[in-house]
């Protein structure tokens, strides 16, 4: 002679319970609501934002240093000595080094134009093996290759061709460069990581010469290291390719910049996510709270249900599932908000959407277990609740 | 065989002051027995029910039910016992909130496992017989209190138990419904089931074939 209480049961009265109260159940499942859809919308957001940085981190490597001449000891542009690139091609690690130089003139549009109004855009001479170096896409035409190194050819920068007016190779394709009409071969895509590359016109260095100026300075050089040896390179990269003032020369590791943002984002979502977290805490304590309330003003229903044959655990039982069922409706309205919230964002902004499926399962099951704790004050209380004393006329 | 047997029982509610509510109660009710317990308020009158109906424990002495002693019981096996073999009906109905007749009525078997559509069958028959057979779907709140009374008694024999136990069953009634509850009861009894009413009226009380009086915790003639 034992009382039992089927599974169905327990949750038709949790469900029961709830759908008695319903208002005051849907004002308490909103603060758990809000925290899981602070915390899905957080996640989404920043992983969809993440992705795209992430994915041009990969793509564009963070092994890629930029050597540049840097200051003169008076303030006047300094310049590498003319063998640095060999120079710095000897470091064991180096995988590949390009040489550019900036060449002193302005491209325009046309010959009408003043050399003295740049539009921001620059001039560099390059190399051919630039483009892979660099991992620059192309995104219309070629490339400078050996071949037109030599020819009045350019290839611009996704800014530069948009502020000269080229926006495809298929119309007017002359750019005035110094002196010298040159034909546009190329125009490359959007360089994240190369802002001066994307304000400029490249040409190739004979070229330069051959059109513009014999006595080209080298300013820049590109160097791909092994991945592992990065540090190392960047502490005697200077000494190498200008022993003879190092202290000017400036390394840069580009992808530093995309690094730091993606660690000031995760960082971000990080403390979102933590306020979310407290936003769910705050809702399992409203939960508490209310079912709390709930064993006080239920007495008699416990008190008949024990008259009826129910033990202090299903007494207990039925208030934790209640409990449990408010954190879950909470919790699944709260990742639906957040998903859609999420997708919302992702739709404005144009971005690539990346729901992580660890955090749509983790904010619910987070809002489950708080649920479960919120109940477990309350659903104890009912189960202590004296039936002779909750069947007393009141 | 008696189905109910208390020797000596003893209640004291701990203080300060202590409240001695039962002061050494013999009492025995046989099957198909119908009882009054009657008496002024403060008697004791709930406090004995409770006792006889496994809702709380004596502080002293000794009781039986179907001859097994409560003493030796675990709260679980009360709960079971109250389950399986015992009734009640309160002056307050206690009916959930909500909740459609049959299915007040049905929860009467819901901690024995039984299944939910062999609850509703059960449910239905019972309220027919108590003459709610019209009801099943109307709520709590649109019930009368004498129906609403009937409901909590259909409530009570659904799972047909040994004992039923009635604690003022008809104090919250006009006089036309509370002599239709009494009538119910009776009717019951001749069917079979074995009755406990505790009632202060004694209008209520002269037409149970049983009496018993208490007061201050003792029985008198």
């Amino acid at each position: 002679m034992k009382s039992r209480l089927r599974f169905s049961d327990v949750l038709r009265l949790g469900w029961g319970g709830l759908g008695s109260r319903r208002g005051r159940a849907t004002m308490t499942a909103l603060g758990i609501a809000v925290g899981t859809a602070a915390i899905v919308a957080v996640t989404g957001i920043s992983a969809s934002g993440r992705a795209d940085l992430l994915a041009a981190l990969d793509r564009l490597g963070t092994n890629l240093l930029r050597v540049s001449a840097g200051q003169g000891l008076f303030g006047g542009p300094a310049r590498l000595p003319d063998d640095s690139a060999a120079m710095a091609a000897r470091i064991g690690p180096v995988e590949a080094v390009s040489a550019v130089a900036s060449v002193d003139t302005s491209v325009r549009r046309s010959d009408l134009i003043r050399e003295l109004e740049t539009g921001g855009l620059g001039v560099v001479a390059v190399q051919p093996d630039l483009v892979d170096l660099i991992g620059a896409q192309v995104e219309q035409g070629r490339f400078i290759d050996a071949g037109s190194a030599a020819l009045p050819v350019a290839v611009l920068g996704r800014v530069a061709a948009e502020r000269l007016g080229v926006p495809d190779l298929d119309h007017d394709r002359l750019v005035y460069l110094g002196e010298q009409w040159f034909t546009v071969i190329g125009i490359l895509a959007e360089l994240p990581l190369h802002p001066d590359l994307e304000r400029a016109a490249l040409i190739g260095r004979p070229a330069a010469e051959r059109f513009i100026d014999p006595e080209l300075a080298l300013t820049t050089i590109y160097v791909r290291v092994a991945p592992t040896a990065v540090n190392d390179v960047v502490k005697v990269i200077p000494a190498t390719v200008n022993p003879e003032s190092p202290t000017e020369v400036e390394v840069v590791r580009p992808s530093d910049a995309l690094a730091a943002r993606e660690a000031a984002e995760a960082a971000l979502t990080q403390l979102l996510v933590g306020l979310g977290s407290v936003a769910l805490l705050v809702g399992g304590i409203a939960i508490a709270n209310i079912m709390a309330m709930s064993v006080l003003e239920r007495r008699m229903e416990i008190g008949i249900r024990r008259a009826l044959g129910a033990t202090k655990r299903h007494i207990g039982l039925q208030f934790l599932t209640e409990a449990v069922l408010l954190a879950a409706i909470g919790g699944v309205a709260g990742v639906v908000l957040g998903a859609a919230i999420t997708i919302g964002f992702v739709m404005v902004r144009g971005l690539v959407l990346a729901l992580p499926v660890i955090a749509l399962g983790g904010a619910l099951g987070a809002a489950l277990v708080i649920g479960a704790v919120a109940g477990i004050y309350p659903a104890t209380r009912a189960a202590r609740v004296s039936p002779a004393e909750a069947v007393k006329s009141a | 065989m008696s189905v109910l047997r208390l020797s000596q029982v003893t209640k004291i509610y701990p203080g300060p002051p202590p409240v001695e509510a039962l002061a050494g109660v013999d009492l025995a009710v046989e099957a198909g027995e119908m009882v009054a317990i009657v008496g002024p308020s403060g008697s004791g009158k709930s406090t004995l029910l409770h006792i006889m109906g496994a809702l709380d424990r004596p502080t002293g002495g000794e009781v039986e039910i179907e001859g097994r002693s409560l003493a030796s019981m675990t709260d679980a096996e009360m709960s079971g016992l109250r389950a399986h073999r015992l009734g009640f009906v309160f002056q307050e109905f206690f009916l959930i909130h909500g909740v459609p007749a049959w299915q007040n009525v049905a929860q009467g078997l819901m901690y024995r496992g039984v299944a939910s559509a062999q609850r509703r069958r059960a449910a239905r028959l019972v309220l027919e017989r108590v003459g709610l057979g019209h009801r099943l779907e109307h709520l709590p709140t649109q019930l009368s209190g004498g129906e609403k009374q009937r409901v909590a008694i259909a409530r009570a024999l659904v799972g047909e138990p040994a004992v039923v136990f009635a604690d003022e069953a008809t104090g919250n009634l006009d006089s036309v419904s509370a002599s239709g509850i009494v009538d119910l009861l009776l009717e019951l009894n001749l069917t079979g089931s074995t009755i406990v009413v505790i009632t202060h009226d004694h209008f209520v009380a002269e037409r149970f074939p049983r009496r018993v009086s208490l007061l201050d915790g003792r029985l008198v003639a």
